[in-house]
């Protein structure tokens, strides 16, 4: 830990400092509003950690990630809706159920040499069966979603997470700083160099004696359980489950943004990204709004425009151009 | 009771073949400039508002706008590779991917802008029309669109197999290096490429629409019926895109009747999974 604090730089420390404690304060003096679209900021840029150390590190294209997300938020739902149990302890049933996923997944992947474009219609063909099935489930509502109540007299409960934006602001501020933690650990670890050992050439890192198949597997379990703790949040600050909102490509396409337009393989990167786009598509539906035209399709276009120019122009995203430009590259793989 | 079977997967292959075209153009696409069109569908959904403007507006029937569409999305391509794709061509398999689908999201989301969510139905005059053979009955709109999407598929076949062109693009495809040492000029080639896969993309738009009305939510969906074909008929192989089409478009077909019609893509993502880790050069392809 402390040779991970080391390894930043002085003026990065700074910076890392002052921007936590303006997030933590910032409740003190910024509306509803701001705070919920900060928690949306932060629930992408959790995510957005997740799928970068699959992508980023593992070099293992995923675009149906949304699976888990949903895999997760139902489980947790079904488990406080059927039985009772709350979150705190539901997350640990979802974090199961979708690391299981994941490892299928997994384990046909690399176990047959699934690789790039076909892993990801892979990941896609899971997604999109998991979405018409849970379509025609009835345990969990079918295509009529999942609804978790609201009730006035669980207000309060912290540990069940009937809460306040402020309860979602703080929990959602700490899994996104604790996934930067966790991600920033992983990449200095044995296991982050072989990830990006195997990620820039499998063969040499499996002539070095590197176990590549369990290092992918890592990989994906790893990023399968953070995106479940995800989905569960989605489930308790939503309070409603769609199987065609929750499983569909566009969520997985949506989630995946963040990180590449921040910068892949990067630590900070999903949170820029985050920061970046999220802020930019409230501001653009403000806008359109204001000129009476049609705002959803909009903000998507432009999310599109934006995918399209940094993909050309910077296909290793923004961040590490803004560290270089202000000094703030530190000594990192 | 055989007679409603016949009839459900006589309906799905006359549906399949014009799947089959669309893969085709995908087939095409990645066999040659070897780039992942991830905004396939969309291009197909694009081609089916066209379709039904050029109905609505001028009364055009949509077998007969075949020809002008698949012309413009022939344009459309050629301009799109040299512009936009070129400089992805050599480029890791995820940025291509990014790229493309951004595209789609662009383009999915001006057709929602412009047109709106509805769905805009196509209702031609021989729309409920069918041919009785025995006791089967064979929707009429279906037989000529299959009919198209062969003579279209033909077309296309004749000129890979007949014309120099078609034989400079088979060898950009096998070996492109080779193809650059005999003097090809490879960017024009895959430019042109580019222009058939999508002038196969519109002109399978065009025949779409009598089979479905052109909703923008269809992009996504149809892109992953296109993958879904390729992957099964075989990445890079023309006969193995119609085969899958056929396959494919039989499979939905009894899938919708056997279970529920919302099922009906749940078996073709099923049929996918076990293909990939199965057998991942499809029926037909060449070996990965």
């Amino acid at each position: 830990m402390s040779e991970l604090w080391g390894s930043v730089t002085a003026r990065g420390r700074i910076v890392m400092a002052l921007v936590l404690a303006v997030l933590l304060a910032l409740p003190l003096v910024a509306d509803r509003y701001v705070l919920s679209v900060l928690t949306l900021i932060f629930y992408f840029a959790y995510v957005g950690q997740a799928w970068n150390l699959m992508m980023g590190y593992a070099g293992q294209l995923s675009l149906g990630h949304a699976l888990y997300v949903g895999v997760g938020g139902y489980v947790a739902a079904l488990l406080w809706l059927k039985l009772g149990i709350g979150p705190w302890l539901g997350v640990f049933a979802a974090i199961a159920v979708a690391s299981g996923f994941g490892a299928a997944i997994g384990w046909l992947g690399f176990r047959f040499g699934i690789a790039g474009v076909y892993f990801a219609l892979l990941t896609i063909a899971f997604a999109e069966f998991t979405r018409i099935g849970f379509d025609h489930l009835e345990l969990t509502g079918g295509a009529a979603g999942l609804f978790l109540p609201f009730e006035e007299k669980r207000l309060g409960e912290w540990w069940n997470l009937r809460g306040g934006q402020l309860m979602f602001y703080y929990l959602a501020l700490a899994l996104a700083s604790a996934a930067v933690l966790l991600i920033a650990l992983i990449a200095r670890s044995r296991l982050g160099y072989r990830l990006i050992a195997v990620r820039e050439d499998e063969t040499a890192a499996r002539a070095l004696g590197i176990d590549a198949f369990a290092v992918k597997m890592s990989a994906v379990v790893i990023s399968s359980a953070m995106t479940a703790v995800g989905g569960v949040f989605y489930a308790f600050y939503y309070n409603n489950l769609f199987p065609s909102q929750v499983f569909e490509i566009s969520r997985s396409i949506e989630l995946i943004l963040a990180p590449i337009v921040g910068g892949l393989g990067t630590v900070f990167g999903p949170v820029i990204g985050a920061f970046m786009l999220t802020p930019l598509g409230e501001v653009l539906i403000a806008v359109t709004a204001r000129f009476g035209i049609n705002a959803p399709g909009f903000k998507a276009l432009f999310y599109g425009v934006i995918l399209i120019i940094i993909i050309s122009a910077t296909p290793a995203g923004v961040w590490p151009r803004i560290a270089g430009l202000f000094g703030l590259k530190g000594r990192a793989p | 009771m055989w007679s409603i079977y016949l009839g459900v997967i006589i309906q799905g292959v006359l549906t399949g073949l014009v799947y089959g075209l669309m893969a085709l153009g995908l087939s095409v696409i990645f066999g040659v400039v070897r780039v992942v069109n991830f905004a396939h569908g969309e291009f197909a959904v694009v081609a089916m508002y066209a379709t039904y403007v050029l109905f609505t507006a001028l009364k055009l029937d949509p077998l007969l706008a075949v020809v002008p569409i698949a012309a413009l999305f022939f344009v459309v391509g050629y301009a799109l590779q040299a512009a936009l794709i070129n400089p992805f061509v050599g480029r890791p398999e995820h940025e291509q991917f990014i790229l493309l689908v951004g595209v789609g999201i662009i383009i999915v989301n001006g057709l929602l802008i412009g047109f709106g969510p509805d769905a805009r139905p196509v209702n031609l005059s021989y729309g409920f029309d069918s041919y009785e053979i025995g006791l089967l009955l064979i929707d009429k709109p279906r037989v000529f669109a299959a009919a198209a999407a062969i003579a279209v598929a033909a077309a296309l076949f004749w000129f890979f197999r007949r014309t120099r062109t078609g034989a400079a693009i088979r060898a950009c495809a096998d070996n492109l290096v080779g193809a650059a040492v005999v003097g090809l000029d490879v960017k024009r080639l895959y430019a042109l490429t580019f222009g058939l896969g999508l002038a196969c993309v519109g002109a399978a738009g065009a025949l779409l629409v009598t089979i479905a009305d052109p909703a923008p939510v269809l992009g996504p969906a149809y892109t992953l019926l296109a993958f879904i074909i390729v992957i099964i008929g075989g990445m890079g192989s023309m006969v193995g895109a119609l085969v899958g089409g056929v396959l494919i478009g039989v499979s939905e077909a009894l899938a919708g009747f056997l279970f529920a019609p919302s099922m009906k893509s749940m078996f073709s993502f099923a049929l996918l999974i076990a293909v990939l880790v199965l057998r991942p050069q499809g029926l037909m392809g060449r070996r990965i």
